[in-house]
Parts: C-alpha cells; structure tokens; sequence
C-alpha cells in the first residue's frame, strides 16, 4: 500500500465523502471526517519524508504510463502544500466539533461534513497532479464543495456572498479551461512534464501566450489576486466558522501553488518572466494588494471582514515574492504561504471562538474583551503581532525572507509598499486592541461558556506560529526544497 | 465553398444570433426556452465534428434535463429580469471584449479547422488512443476507452462534481430545509398527457438501459443514461404529480442512491489496489488481465456513474418541484 501513497493521499477524503451522507448522524459524520483529515495527514507526513529522502514520487493511475493516463507527481514543490492543507483539515476538524453544533442544524451537519471532505478531496488532488486536466477538474470539485459551504453561513447574508463567489469562480475556472484547452490545441498533450517539453518546441507564439493569458488570470481569480479579489471578504466574513478557518488556511494558498507550479514547471520561467510581462504584473498586483487591501481593512467594522482584507493583502506578499522569479523569493514565498496559512487559520479560529461566546463578531461587540475573556485575547493579539511581523514570530520570519528576496533583486517600490502595509496591519490590529482592552463593554452579561475543543484548536495554532517564528527550522527547509525544486524543473 | 463548411456557418450564426437575444431577454421563460435551443445547435456542431457521444451528453443534459430544471427554477422565482442600470454592463462588455479579442489573438496560430497535421494528430497520445486501444482495452468506441479506462480519474472526477452539485441542492433547497411544501400539482385531468407518457416511460427506461450497457459500442454510457433515466422520472414527475412519484421513488432510496454510485467507484479502485495494481488498473480484475478484465471495469464504472448521475438528477428536480413558490 505504501507505492499507493500518493493517490490514498486524495482518495482517502474524496471516498469518506459519500460515507458522511450514508450515515446521516452528525457524530459519526464528523468522526468520518477527522479520519479523512488524519489519514490524509499521515500520507502528507510519510510522503514528506520519503521525497525528502528519495526524490520525487510519479504514480500512473490505473497503470497507464505518461502521458497517456494520469500522472500524480509528488516532489519538493507539492509537499509544503499537502502538509498545509492535511494539517488545517485537522485543525479544522477538531474545532468543529464545537463549533459546527452552534451554527448548522442536526439534519444539515452530515452534508456539511461531507463537503468539507469534498473540499479536502479536490485540494489535495489539485496539489498532486501531474497532469493539467485533472487539475482542472479538482478545481471544480474543490470550487463547487466550497460555494456550498460558504451558503451555510449563519446569516442570510451568506446566500448572496456565496452567488457572488460562485459567479466569479466560475468565470475563473473557465478561463483556466480554456488556456489549457489551448496549450492543450499547440501540443496534443495534458501531461504537465510532457506538456513543458512540447511548449518549448512549439512555434504557435500567439496561442501559447494567449493560452498562458487565460490559465494566470484564471487562477488569480481562484487566489483572489488583487484586483480580482471581489469574492473573498463576503465568501470568509460570511461562511460557518469552521469552513473560514479552513478556507483561509487552504483555498487561496492552493491556487497560488498551482501558479508556481504552472510558471515553472510547465510554461517555464523564460516565457513567463522573459518573453510576458508576467512578472513584472505581479509586482504590480502584489504591492497594490498589500497596500490597498491593508487599508481597506482598517475600515471594517466586522472582525471576520477585516481578517478576510488582510488576507488579501498577504496574498499580495507571497504573489510578489513568486513574481520575483529567483530561488530567493520563491523560497520567501512558500515560507509566508506556510507562516500565514496557520496565523490566518488561527485569528479566524478566534473569531469564531468570540462568535460563539459573545453571539458577534462586530467590532463594537468587541468592547471590553480584553477583560471579559482574557485568554482570548492573549490569543488574537499573539496572532496579530505575527500579521504585522512583529519578531520573533512566524510572520516575522516569512517577512524578512521576502524583504531580503526584494532588497536582493532590487525592488525598492515593493519593498516600500510591504513596509507601508505592514505599518496598516499594525493599525488594524491596534484597533482590535484598542477596542478590545480600552473601551467599556455595552452589556455586562456574562459570556457563555467556550467548547474545550475550539479553544484547543485556537491556541495550538497559535503555539504554532510561535514555534515557526523562534525555530523557524522546518518551514525554512520545506520552502527552500520547494523553490529548489520548482528552479531546477525537479520532477 | 463546400456544403460542410455552408452548414457549419449557418449554425454557428444561429447560435451567435441566440446568445445575443438569450443575453438582450428580460422575459426569462423565453431566454430558458433559448438556452435549449442554443444546446441543439450546440449539439450539432457536436456531431458535425464527429463528436457524436459530446453531442449525446450536450443533447441530453442541455436541452433535456437543464431546461427542466431552469423551468422548475423560474416557477419559484420570478421570470422576469430585473433591471440592471446601465453602467454596470461596462465592466462585463470590457471583460467580454477583451476576452473575445484574445480569442481571436490565439486563434491566428491554431491548426486549421479538421487539419490531419496538427500537433493533437502527430501526438503519439492519439495514435495509442485510436489504434492500439483496440488490443490493449478492446472497446470500439474509442472515447469510452479514453474516459472510462485511460483518464477514469477524470471521469470519477466529474461524478465527484455532479454528486457534490447534488448535495449542494439538497442543503440548500432539499428536504432538509423545512421550507414550506407546495401543494401537489399535476396534469392527470389531461387524458392525452396520461395516456402518452404512460406508454413512453418504458421505453425510456429500456433506452437508458441501452444506451448504458450499449456505450461500449456506440455514443453513450453512463452520464447519458443517467440523464435519461432521470429524464423519464421528471416526466412522470409532471404528469402524475410529485407525490405519486416519490411514492415510487422515495425520498430517503433517492439519497442512499446518490453516494451509493460514486461509493461503488471508488470501491472499484479500492478493489485494484488491493489485489496489487495501481488505483482503477481494471487489468488485475481478472487472474487473465487484458480486454475481458477491461470490459469488466468499464462496465462497473458506467453503472456507478449511471446510478449517481441519475439520482442527482431526479432528486434536483424533486427538491426544486417540491418547494413552494417565494416571489
């Protein structure tokens, strides 16, 4: 079984999914998917070490060699996401336990759970394939399962931030189907490895740019790149908390790899960076992101919302860093996908904590909290200090990295608009805890009791990204074996 | 110029003329009946470039089964389109043009339409697919091959898609949404209705059955005979009325049915697995391998899809006719 690693690694949620509907009772289907979300962390941890030590992994499904069946490939560039994906299903299965009882009905929860299986499925598989239409069509299976769940939110508001993700999406994954149909019209190839050799053969320029064209803007949509980022704050600040926290940790950081690995192992970096301005844009659209999206957040009045902007604006920073296009900025990229994937994961975590214990997320509800639930608290505000950058956390170590990538390749205006962000980032999160610690609270009622298990979840996130921001040992090797692998065409 | 490239003009003018006019309607039964058409034509071009199963499935589910469905869809909204001001179409028009445009861009470097020289043709994907499938799969329609065997991961792909699009009805709009009941409608009082669709259900229930078991052969398989099958339960659905069709089908056997199909295929990988192949590797299904142990896969794969595609399909329809109209 252990040469069936790679796919088991997918199979394993996609096929607990139908299980979730079969048995129809909330517990065992949450049971069902905390096993999902283990098993698939097991195959991540195992698969890590085995490229770690061997190489990268090829498995032809159903025994059909390249590139006449698919192709899953499992190197350096994919086992940093599939760690961070497995490792926020878990996250986000632990926490549902308590959380998903206050928000979705008894009769509803199964098919909830199925759809965060789904989710972990489509991701999972989008992360490990070699081959671009089977990535397509994990997207969809991803895509779909996730408007799904944002529909679920707690308030009416969630039908319309769900339509509004699903319309652009949609457009998204189109765009993405048709670039690939057209690489797909210039070589006769969906194999990713096969695909790389013909494109360079290829003499058709004007499709194979337009083809590059459609698959970027596509998946931008997919990872909300400024400034095609207008589903992302309805889609978070709305969705059942579970589905945030993991949504945040996970959906975005997922496209953004596919992008890394489209760049670089199948358009190769002297068409993307060299003949297309594609760099170039990048810079652009990552410091536009990191400042516009900044400053926007300290507008919010919702604390789900505000989370949700800065998320956008951190996805500017790793966008940047990839866009750089040198070993430097795509390890500095990958190591503030990982650091940021478990800060975000853990400040929406707490919020949904204080959505259950207060009954809202708005700022001014927030009034007063600082002695109203201390623990809490603590908790936001060691987070948001690794959001700003402060050191010696996570945020901290992601950020230096990139500054470093910037300085190195000479990006002055980049490095000026991360600086000018992160100063927004101090301000919106000195909001939080000027609210939270200075103002009076409205009501003096008592705030309910919090799940054991949320507050588990909240401070092991947390304790994470304090770990990664001391020793930041493990992210940095991943993300260095990733861009190394990403550099050299490994796999 | 050639009759071929006169039909295929005149259909591709029709269907730009429909999109124009599905896009100008604010009537939205009229634009549903539109969409319907702009599949047939769709469907057309389809078998025009000897697509015949893509032109099946475009038949069947864009004309059929989504036209029901956006019909159901509008009997509980409104069926007119609001008003959208002016200035927000700029933004779509731009999107729209600058899309086209790119279109245009890369089509100036594509093979030419129906080229025997192009990249896809000199690709040695396509000489396996086409030739040596007959000794290694031994299925003659070539596409069912590709989809069930070469690329099944795909295929089970597009069954996870379809399934969670089911579930997704279900949460939403299902039964599970206490939303309040539509009294029971029906057409029973219209005797050429009853007698008619009485007669036709059986034959196409057999029909959905040939057109899955017949897949190896010719156009079709299981997504196709899903839609079928579901298609002949919408149509008894209309006429008898919802409440003696959930008596036939009910409810809860519709929702065991739905990941029971997809359960099915991906147990089938599991089964490959086990007995020491990769995931959906058919050859180890039997002690012999080659084309019987193929046959045997495909065929499981084509009824998993038929089950869940069909469940999905019927229980959209039940949950969309069971709600009562909010306008």
């Amino acid at each position: 079984m252990i040469a069936n690693l790679p796919v088991l690694q997918v199979l394993i949620p996609l096929g607990c999914a139908p299980l979730c509907v079969l048995l129809r009772r909330r517990s065992l289907a949450w049971l069902v998917f905390l096993m999902a979300a283990l098993g698939s962390l097991a195959c991540a941890a195992v698969l890590a070490r085995q490229v770690a030590a061997h190489g990268p992994l090829h498995y032809a499904v159903g025994g059909w060699a390249p590139p006449y069946g698919i192709e899953f490939v499992v190197a350096g560039y994919n086992t940093p996401v599939l760690l961070v994906v497995s490792g926020a299903a878990v996250a986000a299965a632990v926490y549902s336990l308590g959380s998903v009882r206050t928000e979705i009905d008894d009769r509803r929860a199964p098919l909830l759970y199925t759809f965060l299986c789904l989710t972990l499925g489509g991701l999972l598989g989008l992360t490990v394939t070699g081959d671009v239409f089977n990535a397509f069509v994990f997207l969809e299976i991803s895509s779909l399962s996730t408007y799904a769940m944002v529909a679920l939110g707690p308030r009416r508001r969630a039908l319309p931030a769900a339509f509004r993700y699903l319309v652009i999406g949609t457009v998204g994954a189109t765009f993405v189907l048709i670039g690939i149909g057209l690489a797909y019209a210039v070589t006769g190839t969906l194999n990713m490895a096969d695909l790389a050799a013909r494109l360079a053969a290829a003499d058709s320029d004007r499709a194979l740019y337009a083809a590059a064209v459609f698959v970027f803007v596509g998946l931008a949509v997919k990872a909300a790149v400024f400034p095609l980022h207008a589903w992302l704050p309805g889609a978070y600040g709305e969705a059942p908390s579970t589905v945030s926290t993991f949504l945040a940790a996970t959906s975005t950081k997922v496209a953004l790899y596919v992008l890394c690995r489209l760049t670089f192992t199948v358009f190769g970096a002297g068409l993307v960076f060299g003949t297309m301005p594609v760099g170039r844009i990048g810079l652009l659209a990552g410091g536009l992101a990191a400042v516009a999206a900044s400053a926007v957040a300290c507008f919010q009045t919702d604390l789900k919302y505000l989370l949700a902007w800065s998320s956008i604006a951190q996805i500017g920073y790793i966008l940047a860093g990839i866009s750089l296009g040198t070993a430097a900025g795509v390890s500095a990229a990958y190591l503030h996908l990982i650091n940021h994937a478990v800060i975000k994961a853990s400040l929406f975590a707490a919020a949904g904590l204080v959505l259950v214990r207060l009954g809202s997320v708005q700022l001014s509800a927030l009034a007063g909290l600082g002695r109203r639930m201390p623990w809490t608290f603590a908790a936001i505000v060691i987070a948001g200090l690794g959001l700003v950058g402060v050191p010696p956390t996570a945020g901290f170590a992601g950020k230096w990295a990139l500054a470093s990538a910037l300085i190195e390749a000479g990006q002055w205006p980049v490095l000026v608009a991360m600086l000018v962000s992160s100063l927004l980032a101090l301000g919106y999160i000195g909001r939080i805890v000027e609210t939270a610690w200075f103002r009076e609270p409205a009501s003096v009622a008592e705030p309910s009791g919090a799940p054991a298990s949320m507050t588990a979840v909240v401070w092991v996130l947390v304790a994470v990204s304090v770990v990664f921001g001391l020793d930041a040992a493990l992210p940095a090797s991943l993300a260095e074996s990733a861009a190394e692998a990403l550099l050299n065409g490994g796999g | 110029m050639t009759t071929f490239t006169v039909i295929n003009f005149t259909l591709l003018t029709i269907l730009t003329v429909t999109a124009l006019v599905i896009a100008r309607l604010r009537a939205l039964y009229e634009a549903a009946m539109l969409t319907a058409l702009s599949s047939l034509v769709t469907a057309s071009l389809f078998v025009l470039m000897d697509a015949v199963d893509v032109a099946f499935t475009e038949a069947a589910v864009g004309v059929g089964i989504s036209t029901v469905l956006l019909l159901g869809v509008l009997a509980l909204t409104r069926s007119r389109e609001a008003v959208t001001p002016r200035h927000r179409h700029l933004p779509a028009i731009a999107v729209t043009a600058l899309t086209g445009g790119l279109l245009v861009y890369a089509a100036q470097d594509l093979p030419a339409f129906g080229s025997a020289d192009s990249p896809v043709q000199r690709h040695p994907v396509t000489e396996v697919y086409l030739h040596q499938s007959q000794k290694e799969i031994g299925v003659p329609n070539t596409v069912t091959a590709v989809l069930a065997s070469y690329r099944a991961l795909d295929t089970l792909g597009e069954l996870v898609v379809v399934f969670a699009a089911g579930t997704a009805v279900l949460l939403l709009l299902g039964p599970l949404t206490h939303g309040k009941r539509r009294q029971n409608l029906d057409l029973m009082e219209y005797k050429v209705l009853r007698v008619v669709s009485s007669l036709l259900m059986p034959f196409v229930l057999v029909f959905a059955l040939y057109v899955l078991f017949h897949g190896d052969f010719g156009p079709g398989g299981g997504f196709q005979a899903g839609v079928i099958f579901a298609t002949g339960f919408v149509l008894h659905g209309l006429v008898f009325g919802l409440d003696k069709s959930q008596r036939v089908l009910p409810p809860a056997a519709l929702g065991s049915l739905v990941p029971l199909g997809l359960g099915l295929f991906v147990g089938l990988g599991v089964v490959t697995m086990l007995l020491g192949g990769s995931f959906l590797d058919y050859g180890t299904l039997l002690p012999t391998g080659g084309p019987a142990a193929q046959h045997l896969g495909i065929l499981t794969v084509e009824v998993a899809i038929g089950i869940t595609v069909a469940a999905v399909m019927t229980s959209i329809f039940f949950a969309f006719a069971g709600r009562r109209p909010t306008r």
